[in-house]
């Protein structure tokens, strides 16, 4: 190949697709080029400069009308917009009328856009005008949102992604990065891979995926991030540490803060103990912090979801404001974000505590600014119910209609069940979706299907305050419209058409744009007036920016603060309250993510290769937990807290600490039968935020021996036993999407039960062994087709679950006995599970490359690729090359 | 040379004598005696035939020029009428007397009668030799009742129902092949074949069979022709031909008139050897330890020892081996063997049943105590093998079980199977 060849290729390959847009997962907010058939990272992109994920890599696996909500239904039935809009307006209208403003309220998602984010705010602050909108984010935001409003005066991130590749030292705390936040995870590592004495600190509870990176793990008990970083501004006044110019120039209240730091002593052995630590590790890292200037200090969801997550967040603030460590290039506390689009809803006013922008509900001036911009006289004057309490207002009837769009609360709500209760007993729930069935759709009156990613289109804003586009490349199915055109149009039904004329998404940009005039007004960073007169055109082809726009890529660096004064302010953080374990539930459950999943897997359970990583819903525990309460590796678990329980499977591992357990949030009643880890939390709210503590839930957990085993392949339903387990399988027919389901139960099992969970069919494959409960069956059309497929068993039946998923994908004549065996005749070696979900490689595969040779992960990569597309698995492969080489 | 004759010229007679010439191929002047007017043939293809599959040179094993080769005098077409044992010498009805150093029996079976009214009537047939099947093969167009479900009757029913004939089959049990099959393979075949013409009633027990004209055709001196079945519930099948097939006896008239020991058969011991030392029997006419025989195989089996001990090479024995019984019924393929049912040994329990059901196929297996008794395969027979031989080793297939009825290619042995594992995670 010519020079000139191979750089018109490399040029073709490094061109953008037809369309930009930004990936509708987590908070890094990566850029995604896209033609609807293929995708590859938006090389232009600031966030992610062409990488992608494996979950954003097979976004476009979870596109297709399949499952989609495709009409407006009216309590069942099928009707016409104007029918259900009508619907929804008379109805929010009716009890406000007869109620009052409060008696109503809407729950948004950090999964919309900022143009629907921004109507429906204004819709219910400023015309309904009660200040019941909560969003999703306050499940995973609101306690950073807090700790920077008192800290710096205003929900500011300080600092942006580049500061993790200048700085020296990189603290991650409550962050899962690796798995949560890869593209941020995979800078981090590219950076250190450059500059080798770059130093890492991983704070977390859990030995996670992400302490590969680390120099340092600080495996702390659960809770225990305000003594530690108490500890630290001790440790840095001990140590003459302090940057005592800064503190005095830009901030206030140190003293006080420093006295409640203090007062824990500085007996450093004393407080390794109290955290699980050594005092070598605590104090090296205090060592570290003290010794770089250049310190950012991530922190997510680990510190945001506590008791006292606010306080968490103001403790980690209160260190980098005493070293001048805030908005400096590499020098910053970060807060990344979990949702696309929660910066976005934080910016317009999606919480029920902020009026917009950036300004207060209970400050007059502020009040009276936004009244008058959106010429609102019934502006809300007093904050709003938060998520949980708005749910509680729902159960005791004080809220009568709630508009719940883009979420799912009946799962990722604490108490959950509770939840499921109150909406079920509410007199209007309307539902807006882009899905078909959901844990809170089956408790809708209403019904509105929205647009979903890739048809929708609008603004969303990363976790370092860069506002993009996502932008549509495929047809709206059915009768789907954008949130913000439902909105409004609700809104004009209302009897508010002169406060919604809008026509176009851009319209409602330049509004919100022109509306952070005021916000500036106030001292607001928050800054977009330069896109206030932005043309469609211009809005069509804007290029990713931050805010505030045409400024400095990061906030304060000047010292200067949102505050009235302009000082930035310590928050004295008092440890919080030792708490006994009791004997009735003596583990405490963690909850979060996994690497191949997204928040209740409408999105990514669509998708079979995302289940391959992890396929069902468990616990963690340490082994030594494992044989404490006698569950077995492998095993069932159920867990029991004061207000639910949930069955799952167990896994071993040593990366929890002993006493804990930690559960995936993402399970679902639709991907399995009792795993809504939120079932179990009770409602236990940070009392500045509202912010539940997903972190920290008492358990009890036993073991739960199943009678039987099983696997089911059908399009239909599961079937009503004590335990299955979804997976989507890529295979169609007309009964719809084929599913792979695990199944457990303890009752005794009929022939004909069996029978009845199978579709008719004109042939059938049967392997009966009654004696030892062993049943195979596999149901055929007239053709031959696989419908449907089943094996019960004492033990789990053996059998090959991706060759049998192939065969329902394929019309290939298969032989009936290796049908019923579920693995080719001639079955080659098991090569163990996927680990690297890009290229499907196996973990006996990945072991061979290493046994032949392979000593590094670059080398795994070119052996077999494993690795080199979005670099998730690297923790695991490393893994496996200690195993291997050990 | 000693003088050897061969009483009979079927399967086991033939084997005989292809072992015998092979081991001392000097020692004997050998005579064939069979009443049947043919060379040595295949009884087993006689089914084929009769459906028109083969044809009558290819089912000739041993063609006269076979007995020529080897110097055997074949006589055909005259039974053996005495054995005078006093000086060794066998009488045929065609005259002949033949002196024997050593003397064989391999005389046969002959079809069991319905013990009923009607049985000689004309038309009412059976279904054992050649000439029975050039009888059958002659019918013009025409309704045929054949009495007996067993492995002869099917072949003879499938067989005439491919000539056109309008079928159909009587059995007194349950299923077919009672013998062979349990009931869901008895019940497939039954739809298998009830989907190529044959008809079937079943539990049907055969009352009397009907004639014409019986009074006058007796009066002329005629036996009167076929018209009906009649059935111990009332039914009348009307029928123009009456296949009996309800079994087989023993011929062992001869042998007792010569005074040797008999009782269902000709008494025989370990060596083939009668009551006279200088007299041994072989195939469905001998009684062997209580046992009559029908198939192939154990026959094959007494031809070789016999042969051995002809030869003057004795030292071999023969003992029943219980063995797998492979047939073919118009084209599906059966294996049975042991204890299918589980219900044969008194002392023990009846064990456990694995089935395994898919269009066209079906298998079961009986396991006790982990080891396999017994086994029914119907359609795909292909692991027969594999099966027979965990049944004769009496193999431990507790480690196998989960797919043992998928046969050998997905059942790891024990020791190279993989703990069955399942990982919810990477």
């Amino acid at each position: 190949m010519s020079v000139e060849a191979k750089t018109q290729e490399t040029e073709q390959m490094n061109a953008p697709l037809s369309t930009c847009t930004t990936c509708p997962y987590c908070g890094v907010g990566c850029g995604i080029s896209t033609d609807g058939v293929t995708l590859k990272g938006d090389r232009q992109h600031p966030a992610n400069a062409g990488r992608l994920c494996v979950k954003g890599s097979s976004v476009l696996e979870t596109l297709g009308d399949q499952d989609r909500l495709l009409n407006p239904e009216v309590d069942g039935e099928v009707v016409s917009w104007d029918q259900a809009l009508d619907e929804v307006a008379g109805r929010f209208r009716r009890i406000v009328d007869e109620h009052g403003p409060d008696a109503v309220a809407f729950y948004v998602s950090g999964q919309l856009l900022t143009e629907d984010y921004y109507v429906a705010n204004k819709l219910m602050k400023g015309h309904i005008g009660s200040a019941n909108i909560d969003t999703n984010s306050r499940l995973c935001m609101s306690s950073a949102v807090v700790a920077h409003k008192r800290a710096f005066g205003e929900d500011v991130v300080p600092g942006c992604y580049e500061d993790l590749e200048l700085a020296d030292l990189v603290i991650l705390t409550g962050s899962n990065t690796a798995w949560a936040h890869p593209i941020v995870y995979q800078r981090i590592v590219a950076a250190k891979q450059a500059r080798p004495d770059m130093k890492v600190v991983v704070i977390d509870p859990r030995r996670t995926a992400t302490c590969d990176l680390a120099d340092l793990h600080l495996a702390i008990r659960p809770g225990q991030d305000v003594p530690l970083f108490n500890g630290l501004l001790t440790w840095l006044d001990d140590n003459k540490a302090l940057d005592q110019a800064y503190i005095d120039a830009h901030t206030e209240g140190f003293q006080a803060t420093l006295e409640t730091a203090r007062s824990q002593g500085n007996d450093w052995e004393a407080l390794a103990a109290k955290m699980g630590v050594s005092k070598v590790d605590l104090t090296t890292f205090y060592h570290w912090f003290a010794a770089c200037e250049r310190t950012v200090t991530v922190f997510s969801q680990g510190v945001n979801q506590a008791r006292n997550g606010s306080d968490q967040g103001n403790a980690i603030i209160n260190a980098h404001l005493a070293t001048g460590r805030v908005g400096k290039p590499g020098a910053s506390p970060f807060s990344i974000t979990g949702q696309p689009n929660a910066m976005g809803g934080r910016e317009v006013g999606g919480l029920a505590n902020q009026l917009a922008v950036h300004l207060d509900i209970d400050n007059p001036a502020h009040h009276a600014a936004v009244a008058d911009f959106w010429q609102a006289p019934a502006l809300a004057t007093k904050n709003g119910l938060t998520a949980v309490e708005l749910f509680e207002a729902v159960s005791s009837g004080e809220v009568k209609a709630v508009w719940i769009m883009a979420t799912n609360p009946v799962d990722s709500l604490p108490e959950a069940d509770k939840v499921r209760q109150a909406l079920m007993a509410c007199d209007t729930v309307v539902v807006s979706d882009c899905v078909a069935s959901g844990d809170t759709l089956a408790c809708a009156d209403i019904r509105l299907p929205a647009l979903g990613w890739g048809e929708k289109s609008g603004m969303v804003t990363n976790s370092e305050r860069c506002v993009s586009r996502q932008r549509p490349f495929v047809p709206a199915p059915g009768q789907a419209k954008a949130d913000w055109w439902i909105i409004t149009e609700v809104a004009q039904r209302m009897g508010f058409a002169d406060a919604f004329p809008y026509q176009h998404e851009h319209d409602i940009f330049a509004e919100y744009s022109a509306l952070t005039a005021v916000a500036g007004q106030f001292g607001k960073r928050l800054d977009l007036t330069g896109a206030a007169d932005l043309s469609a055109d211009q809005y069509a082809q804007w290029q990713p920016q931050q805010w505030p726009l045409n400024g400095d890529p990061r906030c304060y660096a000047d010292g200067q603060f949102s505050t009235p004064s302009g000082r930035a302010r310590f928050v004295s953080c008092e440890n919080p309250p030792v708490r006994q374990i009791g004997d009735a539930f003596p583990i405490i459950l963690n909850s979060g993510r996994i690497r191949d999943q997204w928040h209740t897997m409408t999105r990514t359970g669509r998708a079979g290769r995302l289940f391959a990583h992890l396929s069902e819903p468990f616990a963690a525990l340490h082994p030594q937990d494992i044989e404490r309460y006698r569950l077995q590796e492998g095993g069932f678990v159920r867990l029991t807290s004061r207000v639910g329980d949930a069955l799952v499977r167990v896994t071993r591992d040593t990366g929890q600490r002993p006493g804990t357990a930690f559960m995936p949030m993402h399970w679902t009643d639709q991907f399995s039968r009792r795993a809504r880890v939120d079932a179990l939390v009770p409602a236990r709210l940070d009392p500045h935020s509202g912010q539940p503590a997903f972190k920290h839930t008492p358990v009890n957990v036993s073991d739960w021996q199943p009678r039987w085993h099983g696997w089911l392949f059908t399009a239909a339903s599961p079937p009503a036993v004590e335990y299955w387990a979804r997976v989507p399988v890529d295979a169609f027919l007309q009964a719809g999407q084929v599913q792979r389901y695990r199944l457990a139960g303890d009752a005794d099992l009929t022939e004909q039960q069996l029978h009845d969970w199978l579709p008719q069919a004109a042939q059938w494959l049967a392997l009966n062994d009654p004696a030892t409960g062993h049943y195979r069956r596999a149901a055929l059309d007239k053709d031959g087709r696989l419908l449907a497929w089943l094996a019960i068993g004492e033990t789990l039946p053996v059998c090959d679950v991706d060759w049998l998923a192939d065969c329902f994908a394929v019309e290939a004549d298969i032989q009936h006995m290796a049908i019923l065996a579920g693995q080719p005749a001639d079955a080659g070696p098991d090569l163990g599970p996927v680990i690297c979900s890009c290229f499907q490689v196996r973990q006996k595969t990945i072991e061979g490359v290493v046994e032949e040779g392979a000593d590094s992960v670059e080398a795994i990569g070119k052996g077999c690729q494993a690795g080199t597309n979005c670099g998730s698995c690297i923790p695991e492969l490393r893994g496996l090359l200690e195993t291997c080489t050990s | 040379m000693k003088r050897l004759v061969v009483v009979g010229n079927g399967m086991a007679a033939c084997r005989l004598l292809e072992e015998l010439t092979r081991l001392a191929p000097d020692l004997y002047q050998i005579t064939v005696v069979g009443d049947e007017p043919f060379a040595g043939y295949n009884r087993v293809m006689l089914s084929p035939l009769l459906g028109g599959g083969t044809d009558e040179k290819t089912i000739t094993t041993h063609p006269h020029q076979w007995y020529r080769d080897r110097n055997i005098r074949l006589i055909t077409g005259t039974p053996v009428v005495a054995i005078h044992r006093r000086r060794r010498q066998v009488e045929t009805a065609a005259g002949h007397l033949l002196d024997y150093d050593r003397l064989l029996l391999a005389t046969g079976a002959a079809p069991r009668q319905l013990p009923v009214e009607g049985v000689t009537l004309d038309g009412v047939v059976s279904f054992r030799d050649l000439y029975d099947v050039r009888r059958l093969l002659s019918l013009p167009a025409a309704r045929v009742v054949v009495v007996g479900g067993g492995f002869l009757g099917l072949e003879a029913a499938d067989a005439l129902v491919k000539q056109g004939h309008d079928v159909t089959l009587v059995h007194s049990r349950g299923h077919l092949l009672n013998q062979q099959l349990d009931e869901s393979a008895g019940h497939r075949l039954q739809q298998d074949l009830e989907a190529r013409g044959l008809k079937f009633v079943m539990q049907a027990r055969t009352q009397s069979i009907e004639g014409t004209c019986l009074e006058e055709s007796r009066e002329e001196g005629g036996r009167g022709r076929v018209a009906a079945v009649h059935l111990a519930d009332g039914q009348r099948l009307p029928a123009d031909y009456v296949v009996q097939a309800v079994g087989i006896v023993p011929r062992a008239e001869l042998a007792a008139s010569a005074g040797l020991t008999v009782n269902q058969g000709v008494r025989v011991d370990d060596t083939l050897q009668t009551f006279d030392p200088a007299i041994y029997a072989i195939g469905e006419c001998v009684e062997h330890r209580e046992r009559t025989f029908g198939l192939v195989a154990p026959l094959y089996e007494q031809a070789s020892v016999c042969a051995s001990h002809l030869a003057e090479l004795g030292h071999r024995r023969y003992l029943y081996a219980d063995s797998a019984t492979r047939l073919k019924i118009s084209g599906i393929d059966l294996v049975s063997c042991g204890d299918f049912l589980g219900n044969r040994d008194k002392g023990k329990d009846q064990g456990e049943t694995l089935q395994l059901n898919l269009p066209g196929s079906y298998r079961r297996v009986q396991i006790r105590d982990n080891r396999v008794v017994g086994m029914v395969l119907y359609g795909d027979v292909s692991d027969a093998p594999f099966f027979e031989k965990l049944w004769k080793e009496k193999a431990d297939i507790s480690a196998l079980r989960e797919t043992l009825l998928l046969g050998e290619a997905f059942c790891k042995r024990p020791g190279d199977s993989d703990e069955n594992s399942e990982e919810i995670a990477a």
